[in-house]
């Protein structure tokens, strides 16, 4: 029997999204399943963005916190660390301090360190607010005034505060994130949703909401697979922005990442185990189709961007 | 890839002769078509039209097994390329390697590793599945000594057997046919050896070729020389190689039903540096390996990779469930909050992972809704007060604690009432909506 290998071509393909301007970062714009070079087209290699914080990184685990040790007092040392040290292709600022359960800082002080960040920093910026639906409308639109033409990510529009996160990322230029919680259609709908405001769907990320290995990430995985077969086999437009992977914030508070090999002896060294807990969560976000990530320890990104590399050959 | 009603009404003796007990061949054509006959009962069919059809109702991925006993372990038979579609079926095997090269604390230590490697999660055992003997000297001997002291000290573990020498597989088999190992190592060049080998003592072949039409060709040899039961290697090395030859392996069986392309994909993943070789072996989990070949058993790369293993291989269409009971969370003492939720295993890692972030160490009883979210079990009338008081009686937490306050999820806060009416002595009080508010609410309780 001779055999021909049942390659598939698709009618879709996924958006190329650029951020940032003196050192920009292109990511997206392939017209086959993740990584699926062999039959189509993969331009660009997935991105990897280092996450920080407005607040110093107090209740992250102690084994990521040590990495940014004396630079994470300050956003500005810590971007800096991030680019120059870590060499960071993309920063993203999570302003969790803004929360009002946190610190609740205002849109003010939130304002001032995108713009000190900003200034810091060469490499494209993802402005992140505290996930808190009224505060994030307020502080994402300052800060997404503050960034103007800057080509930043602003994030995350969700249903109930998309209106005023959109009109203020298409006023200043921005790309946008768009969040719905694990359900395709909601995603979908979501992302109708700001593009009938007449923000354009090439400038969109669609972030369907992560979750860590071992809690959820099968439902992330499937959710990311789904919307990459409506992008490309169906051709439907409205999903094919990139996806993101929000990863690090998810997986350094669950138990595997902080659990001390002398509490739970069989599985094995915390360090060892936290960084791969990070580097195989973004590894299945990968496989299942984000083209952006998030994450936090630079071992983790490490093994991951040598992944991608044997991925890409 | 089923045959219709008609294809298979052209291979019957077309009598009509009711012996099978059906009024006529197509009826009877037409209820094999939908599995609800079985060819056995035409008394006149041809051989040729058994084969065919038997070969047409084969699964498209070849079910293999090896191992014994309690420990045999599944692999094939799977139907589909996206979990989403269906569940995939059988999980993917984690094969440790062991190496007549490797200096004999090295061969101990690993043994060990893989016989501790047992970890209980969410309620299922997991653990290496097989030892990986791979004869890296060539020496029969050496290959020889080694299968005995993995058989000896792992008696229960199944085995692959990874040579290319059939001298060396010859003396292997003779210690440990009986376990139903894997024979790894049937390539272009030993084929006809290597096929006679595993017929001889009724084991499992592994094929090794490269890339995927050599593959095709060599399974076709092999069948014919009357193996069925294969394992196919492609030769892919690297992360690319690997997606590519998994996934056109995949296809090529579900797809178009090609039969020499139709059986279980090992891979192999080992690599110097444990944490890439963790990603590759995460890889082969997500993308159609049935067989995953790594270097060692560190428990940090177990639980990474065992983990996935389970949240890939879960049946989408089936919440997942954790155990009805009181969770603590932290060291609770008998003053320690406690908190209800339901079953549903999202809800419960999300609840259970805000309160630890809280740190305030308190008990978590997760009630039995058949796995669903707390709005869905409220809607469906499996969350209500009466069985959230029976429950909370009968789970003894009553004597765990000090207090008698239980705090509910904001989102069925309409029940505090009625609970309040059925558990007497009891203060209900409405916690968040979103659990994403535990960790703020707990510690305003603490003051």
């Amino acid at each position: 029997m001779s055999y021909t290998a049942p390659k598939e071509t698709y009618s879709g393909k996924i958006f190329e999204v650029t951020i940032g301007t003196e050192r920009p970062v292109t990511f997206g714009g392939e017209n086959v399943l993740p990584f699926h070079g062999f039959e189509g087209s993969i331009p660009h290699r997935p991105v990897i963005a280092y996450e920080i914080q407005d607040v110093p990184p107090d209740d992250w685990p102690e084994t990521v916190k040590a990495v940014y040790n004396g630079v994470a007092n300050d956003p500005v040392s810590w971007a800096r660390f991030c680019e120059e040290k870590l060499n960071a292709k993309a920063i993203a600022l999570r302003l969790i301090g803004t929360h009002p359960d946190r610190e609740n800082r205002s849109s003010e002080e939130a304002r001032k360190v995108v713009l000190e960040v900003l200034s810091a920093i060469k490499v494209p910026l993802i402005i992140l607010g505290s996930n808190h639906v009224e505060k994030d409308s307020e502080v994402l639109v300052a800060c997404a005034e503050a960034a103007k033409d800057k080509n930043c990510i602003i994030g995350k529009a969700q249903e109930g505060n998309y209106k005023t996160i959109t009109a203020a990322a298409m006023a200043h230029n921005h790309k946008l994130i768009a969040m719905s919680e694990l359900d395709i259609n909601l995603s979908k709908q979501l992302n109708i949703l700001i593009t009938q405001m007449g923000f354009p769907k090439e400038r969109l990320i669609t972030d369907p909401m992560c979750s860590a290995l071992g809690y959820g990430i099968e439902y992330t995985y499937s959710v990311m697979e789904r919307i990459r077969l409506a992008a490309l086999a169906q051709n439907d437009q409205v999903m094919q922005p990139p996806i993101l992977g929000d990863v690090g914030t998810y997986v350094w508070k669950v138990k595997e990442t902080q659990a001390s090999e002398e509490e739970v002896p069989q599985w094995g060294s915390l360090k060892e185990r936290s960084i791969a807990w990070e580097a195989v969560t973004a590894v299945a976000m990968l496989i299942a189709g984000a083209e952006l990530l998030i994450m936090r320890h630079p071992e983790a990104v490490k093994a991951v961007e040598r992944f991608i590399d044997e991925l890409m050959q | 890839m089923a045959l219709t009603g008609v294809e298979i009404f052209k291979l019957l003796p077309k009598t009509n002769c009711k012996k099978c007990g059906h009024p006529t061949c197509l009826a009877f054509a037409m209820k094999l078509a939908q599995r609800q006959a079985s060819l056995d009962q035409c008394p006149d069919v041809s051989e040729e039209a058994k084969r065919i059809l038997s070969e047409a109702s084969a699964p498209p991925i070849r079910p293999v097994t090896f191992g014994v006993g309690d420990r045999v372990l599944k692999m094939g038979e799977e139907i589909v390329l996206f979990r989403h579609e269906k569940k995939f079926v059988n999980p993917t095997v984690f094969a440790v390697e062991i190496k007549d090269t490797d200096p004999e604390e090295r061969i101990n230590n690993t043994i060990n590793d893989v016989l501790t490697s047992e970890i209980d999660r969410v309620g299922q055992k997991l653990r290496i599945d097989a030892i990986f003997i791979n004869n890296s000297s060539g020496d029969p001997q050496r290959f020889e000594a080694l299968v005995k002291t993995v058989s000896s000290k792992a008696p229960e573990v199944p085995l692959i057997l990874g040579t290319t020498n059939p001298q060396s597989a010859e003396v292997a088999l003779k210690i440990v046919a009986d376990k139903r190992p894997i024979l790894y190592g049937a390539n272009k060049d030993n084929l006809e050896a290597m096929a006679t080998i595993a017929k001889t003592y009724k084991v499992p072949l592994g094929v090794t070729g490269n890339g995927l039409e050599e593959i095709s060709g060599l399974t076709e040899k092999i069948k014919a020389m009357g193996v069925e039961d294969m394992i196919i290697e492609s030769s892919a090395r690297s992360a690319r190689q690997i997606i590519e030859n998994n996934t056109l392996i995949r296809r090529s069986a579900l797809k178009k039903n090609f039969k020499p392309l139709g059986y279980p994909v090992i891979n192999l993943c080992q690599r110097e540096d444990e944490l890439l070789e963790a990603l590759i072996g995460a890889l082969g989990v997500m993308k159609y390996a049935s067989i995953v070949v790594l270097s060692s058993a560190e428990k940090w790369k177990n639980l990474a990779l065992f983990t996935l293993r389970q949240n890939i291989y879960t049946d989408p269409q089936v919440p997942m469930q954790v155990e009805q009971k009181i969770y603590k969370i932290g060291e609770p003492r008998p003053d320690s909050p406690l908190l209800i939720t339901t079953n549903f295993s999202l809800t419960y890692f999300i609840v259970s992972g805000e309160i630890e972030n809280s740190k305030v160490p308190s008990r978590l009883a997760v009630m039995d809704c058949e796995g669903l979210s707390v709005l869905t079990a409220w809607a469906a009338g499996k969350f209500t007060a009466a069985k959230i008081a029976q429950f909370i009686k009968d789970s003894g937490v009553e004597n765990e604690i000090s207090h008698r306050e239980l705090i509910i999820p904001g989102y069925v806060a309409i029940l505090s009432g009625a609970i309040e009416e059925k558990l007497p002595g009891w203060k209900v009080t409405v916690g968040p909506r979103e659990a994403n508010g535990i960790p703020a609410f707990l510690r305003q309780r603490m003051g």
